[in-house]
This record gives C-alpha cells, sequence and structure tokens, in this order.
C-alpha cells in the first residue's frame, strides 16, 4: 500500500472521533464533510482514475435518496433502505454505463449531465410513488433526542465514507485500477491488448454510483424531507468535480482533503455571503482553474520535489 | 385541424430553438468548448429587452440592435481575457470553468433583478393571426422571422466574410490555419463573441414570449444541448433541423401523453441520439 493511501485511511479512521469533542454543530458539519468526500472519492473513480469527465454525480445522489426514501415510508429499516439505495445505484449505473461510457469527451459530459434532467423529471412526474413537485416526507427514525441523533447520522455517514475509502484503496491495488488508468492514457491501445473496456469502465461507474446512492439514502433519512430540486441539484455534480481539482485529480488523498477544504470555504462563504454564495463559488472555481490547475497536492511538489499523478 | 396547429406551433418555436441553440453549436464547434454560459446569456438579453422597453420605451425589435454589439463585447473579453487561458486543457477543466463563470453570472442577475418572473407585454398588443382553424400570434410570428434572419447573418458571415472563413479554418483544423497565418486565439474570441450575441438577440426574442427570470437560464441551456444533439454540430441547417425537430417533439409528445413529459422524453431521445448517432441528423466537420 502507498503512503498517501495509508495517510487517507489513517485521516479518515481520525475523523471518528469527532463526537468526542464537537458539539451538534461540529457534528453536522462532520456529517456534510463526510458526505462530500463519498461523492468526491466516488466521483475520483470514474473522472480522476478512469479519466470520463462524469457530471451524473447527482443523479445517482438522488436517485439513492428517493430509493431510500421511498423504502423507509413503506417502514424498511435504515439498514436496508440504505443498501437497497447502493445496490440498486450500482446496478442501474452498471447498465446505463455500458451505454453511455461508449461516448467520449463533450458528448460523455452532456450525455452524464442529461441523466440529471431525466431523473428529476421522472421522479417530478411520478407523483403516486415520489410526491412529485411537492416533495417526499420520511419519517423519523429515531427519537433519542438531538445530541443521539446527531451522533447517529454522523457516524452512519462516516460508516459509508470508511467503506468508499476502502473501495478506493482497493480499487487502485487492483487490476481494475491498472485498467482504468490504461484507459485514461489510451483507451484504443488498452482495447487492442485484450482490456475488456467496456466492463472495465462500467465497474468503474458503478462503483462510483454506489456509495453516492447510499450516502443520498442517508441524506434523506438525517433531513427527513427530500424534493427533487433539493437532490437533483446540479451543484451534487459540480461540488465532487471542484473538490477534486482543488486536492489534485487523480490521489485519492488530495481529493478528500479537498473536499475537507471546499467545505472550509463553503461554511465560511455561507456564513457570511448569503445572497453571493453561489457567484463566491463561481469566483473561486474560475480562480482554481486559472491558477492552481494541478490542485493543492501540486504545491507538494513544488515544495519538496514529490510529484503528484497528474491527468 | 388539431394536427395543422400543432406542426405550425412545432415550425415557430422550432426556428426561436435554432436561434437559442446556434451560438452555443457554433462555440462548440469552433472553441471545442461546451459553453454552460450561454443560458444565462440569453436570460440577460431578455433583461436587456425588457429593460430597454420599461426604461426607455425602446421596442424589442431595436433592442437586437443593441444587444448584438453588447453581447458581443462582453463574449470577446470573457474569451480573452479568462478561456483562452486554458484552451488547451481536458473537456473537464474548460467545462467547469464555463460553469464557474455561468454561477458568478446567474448569482449578479439574481442580486440584481431577483429571482421574480418577469413579462415584457407590447402595449397595444399586437394580436394574432389566423387561417382556417390555425391561430397563431403576431409577436411570435415576427419573433419567428427575425430568429430566421439572425440565423441566416451568421450563415452568410460565415460563408462570405474574411473572418468567417478564417472562423470555418480554425475550426476544421487549428494547426494548419495557425500555419497559414490565421490568428487562432483572437478568432476563438471573435467566435465566442459571435456565440454570446445570438445568445443576447436570442434572448431579446425570448422576452417576447415566454416569461423571465434567472432561473430560466437551465431550461434554455438544456434546449441548446438537445439541439446540437439532435441535429448536429457544425452547420446552420443542422441547428435549424434540430430546434424543428426538437418543437416538433415535445409538440407531439405533449398532445399523446401529456406535457409533464415534454421535456423527460426530448432528454431521452438526447441520450437516445448520441448513443446511436452522435454526429446528429445533420452533423459534418467542416461549419459551411
Amino acid at each position: 500500500m502507498t503512503r498517501s493511501n495509508l495517510v487517507l485511511l489513517a485521516l479518515v479512521i481520525s475523523i471518528g472521533a469527532l463526537p468526542v469533542v464537537g458539539g451538534s454543530y461540529a457534528l453536522r458539519l462532520g456529517t456534510i464533510a463526510c458526505m462530500y468526500g463519498i461523492l468526491a472519492l466516488s466521483w475520483n473513480v470514474v473522472g480522476g482514475i478512469a479519466g470520463y469527465p462524469s457530471f451524473a454525480t447527482a443523479a445517482f445522489f438522488g436517485f439513492g435518496a428517493y430509493a431510500a426514501g421511498v423504502l423507509l415510508g413503506r417502514g424498511a429499516s435504515l439498514l436496508v433502505s440504505v443498501s437497497a439505495a447502493g445496490v440498486l445505484s450500482f446496478v442501474l449505473a452498471g447498465l446505463l454505463g455500458a451505454a453511455l461510457l461508449r461516448l467520449r469527451g463533450h458528448y460523455f459530459a452532456i450525455a452524464s449531465l442529461s441523466l440529471i434532467e431525466v431523473f428529476r423529471e421522472l421522479v417530478n412526474n411520478a407523483t403516486d410513488l415520489t410526491g412529485g413537485g411537492m416533495g417526499l416526507n420520511i419519517p423519523l427514525t429515531s427519537t433519542a433526542g438531538v445530541m443521539a441523533d446527531a451522533t447517529f447520522f454522523f457516524y452512519i455517514m462516516w460508516g459509508l465514507l470508511a467503506g468508499t475509502a476502502l473501495m478506493v484503496v482497493a480499487v487502485a491495488r487492483s487490476k481494475l485500477g491498472f485498467g482504468l488508468a490504461c484507459i485514461r492514457q489510451n483507451e484504443t491501445a488498452a482495447d487492442m491488448i485484450g482490456l475488456n473496456t467496456t466492463i472495465y469502465k462500467s465497474v468503474a461507474f458503478g462503483l462510483s454510483a454506489c456509495f453516492v446512492g447510499a450516502a443520498g439514502g442517508v441524506y434523506a433519512a438525517w433531513v427527513h424531507y427530500i424534493d427533487p430540486s433539493d437532490v437533483f441539484d446540479i451543484l451534487y455534480s459540480v461540488k465532487p468535480i471542484v473538490m477534486a481539482l482543488i486536492g489534485g485529480l487523480g490521489s485519492p488523498l488530495g481529493v478528500l482533503i479537498g473536499a475537507f477544504v471546499y467545505l472550509g470555504l463553503e461554511e465560511v462563504v455561507w456564513r457570511n455571503y448569503i445572497q453571493i454564495h453561489s457567484g463566491v463559488l463561481g469566483v473561486l472555481i474560475v480562480i482554481l482553474l486559472l491558477f492552481l490547475p494541478h490542485g493543492l497536492m501540486s504545491l507538494r511538489s513544488r515544495i519538496v520535489g514529490w510529484r503528484p499523478n497528474r491527468v | 385541424m388539431l394536427a395543422a396547429q400543432i406542426l405550425i406551433n412545432a415550425l415557430v418555436l422550432g426556428c426561436l430553438y435554432a436561434c437559442i441553440a446556434i451560438g452555443f453549436s457554433l462555440v462548440w464547434g469552433v472553441l471545442n468548448v461546451i459553453n454552460l454560459i450561454h443560458g444565462s446569456f440569453i436570460v440577460l438579453g431578455a433583461y436587456l429587452a425588457w429593460g430597454l422597453y420599461q426604461s426607455l420605451g425602446i421596442s424589442p425589435w431595436y433592442a437586437i440592435g443593441i444587444a448584438a454589439p453588447v453581447f458581443f463585447g462582453l463574449g470577446y473579453i470573457i474569451q480573452r481575457l479568462i478561456l483562452n487561458r486554458v484552451m488547451a486543457a481536458p473537456v473537464l477543466v474548460t467545462l467547469t470553468l464555463t460553469f464557474g463563470l455561468d454561477l458568478i453570472l446567474n448569482n449578479a442577475m439574481i442580486y440584481y433583478f431577483k429571482a421574480d418572473y418577469r413579462k415584457l407585454t407590447l402595449t397595444p398588443p399586437m394580436g394574432s393571426v389566423s387561417l382556417f382553424d390555425v391561430v397563431v400570434p403576431i409577436d411570435r410570428l415576427i419573433a419567428t422571422a427575425s430568429a430566421l434572419v439572425l440565423t441566416g447573418v451568421l450563415y452568410l458571415i460565415l460563408r462570405r466574410l474574411r473572418v468567417g472563413r478564417a472562423i470555418i479554418a480554425v475550426r476544421l483544423d487549428r494547426d494548419a490555419a495557425k500555419l497559414m497565418g490565421v490568428d487562432v486565439s483572437s478568432i476563438y474570441a471573435i467566435a465566442f463573441g459571435l456565440g454570446a450575441a445570438l445568445a443576447g438577440c436570442a434572448g431579446v426574442l425570448m422576452a417576447l414570449i415566454f416569461p423571465i427570470s434567472p432561473l430560466t437560464s437551465t431550461a434554455y441551456l438544456g434546449k441548446a444541448f438537445v439541439v446540437c444533439v439532435l441535429g448536429g454540430l457544425g452547420s446552420v441547417s443542422g441547428a435549424l433541423a434540430g430546434g424543428v425537430l426538437l418543437a416538433l417533439i415535445e409538440g407531439i409528445g405533449s398532445a399523446l401523453i401529456g406535457p409533464a413529459h415534454a421535456t423527460t422524453l426530448s432528454f431521452a431521445l438526447l441520450i437516445i441520439f448520441l448513443i446511436v448517432r452522435p454526429q446528429g441528423l445533420l452533423g459534418r466537420k467542416g461549419f459551411e
């Protein structure tokens, strides 16, 4: 295992100590931090390692949120609902990926963006199942008090983050990760030497959707109310990309750090400039891309001569 | 008669869709950039028309003449100062960058104009014409004609002017164009400016027909996506074909399975088209 992956796992484990030291605000922020970490690490599998510019994160986040929300509403337990959301997302993404990942570059980006629109409209119109534009109320899973609830959901989200980190490390160490890196560098050549690129890409897309869908499910149970424009927000697709760009594409540790740095910036901006928060986010994106295109991890190479994975 | 009405509506709306999409298609084709600010440019154009009409009483027909140079300048500056720095970067970078710019512009519009829906209402209203049982509002008809004229002007610029031929040359082969002495980064800026100008003018026309709000920008952008993919990148006729096809599908889809499903239908069609025929109906390498 590489040093950076060890640091990644150590970082994730150390976050688990948060409830010991923090209050309810820290727990809320910690839960969001874990969620962002899941989204960013998952996106990195298909966007960073395989090099496909996917904007589908929001589609699977929303799908998972609604899948779990509907199941919880029918009386299923949280564990069953969230697992179902993850598994269904994996299957759906794998199947869609087999078709969509034949596209490259701009065409793939547009197709993955359109997935969000299609899913959102489907959910909007399936009023009987999802409540349509009125949104979906999700029953409270426990009534043990505010702090107990906050700690409970923090640990669930943290567990998912740990699962995502293990998945990412496993992918990086396996033949799959090697194959995906080959696909990023030269897909035609990878195909020529006998790599089944369709299966590799579909599995990667499925893995990148699986934990995102589960995180959507936990989010739904956590906030108790979801509506299509909230969970199918295109920002859920763009934020992981920005986090990955902040940290440095391809390196899981960089991506996770990018997620936390991004959350810190977002929180400061939300608190102080609520009216112009999305404009400030835009300015941040522009500055980042123009002046630090290889992310924070590239700063290290300028200081100690260490080279990050370039995409 | 219902069928005739649907057909006429689709033709009228289709030309407007083509006008929305053509600037987007030009930028995508020439610069190889998916320009996510396009939707916000359209909305800004609509606000320009609305503001000019409300405060100075300038009719939207003249507002086009003001919008075109203003938006050309805006687009030219954005490309020169910002986008030209990342033209060699991968898709992800250019796409995310235009998304960031879109967030800034859209937030600025929400801040200054608020998210309220507004409507530009001409006084006196222009009424409508009816032939047999088919009814078409006159303002919509004139907007469609203007959209066709704008499309024709772009066609002539690309066909007849020296700068238009240079844009085509850059689209066909950037390196060869550079070797022939074309200033590629300046052509990029001009092409982006033209795209922005078309978006602004399309916005002026949209102000006559649809309600105006910063929140509608994504809907316009979505239309531009679908039209470009259906019709194929790279030709004025492709955008027209894509626009009319999209309007027809939406019209027939609304009539058969209900208006709520029209958007789903068009995006599902977009994904199918991307998979089975990514070059679109009339796609080709050179922009005529």
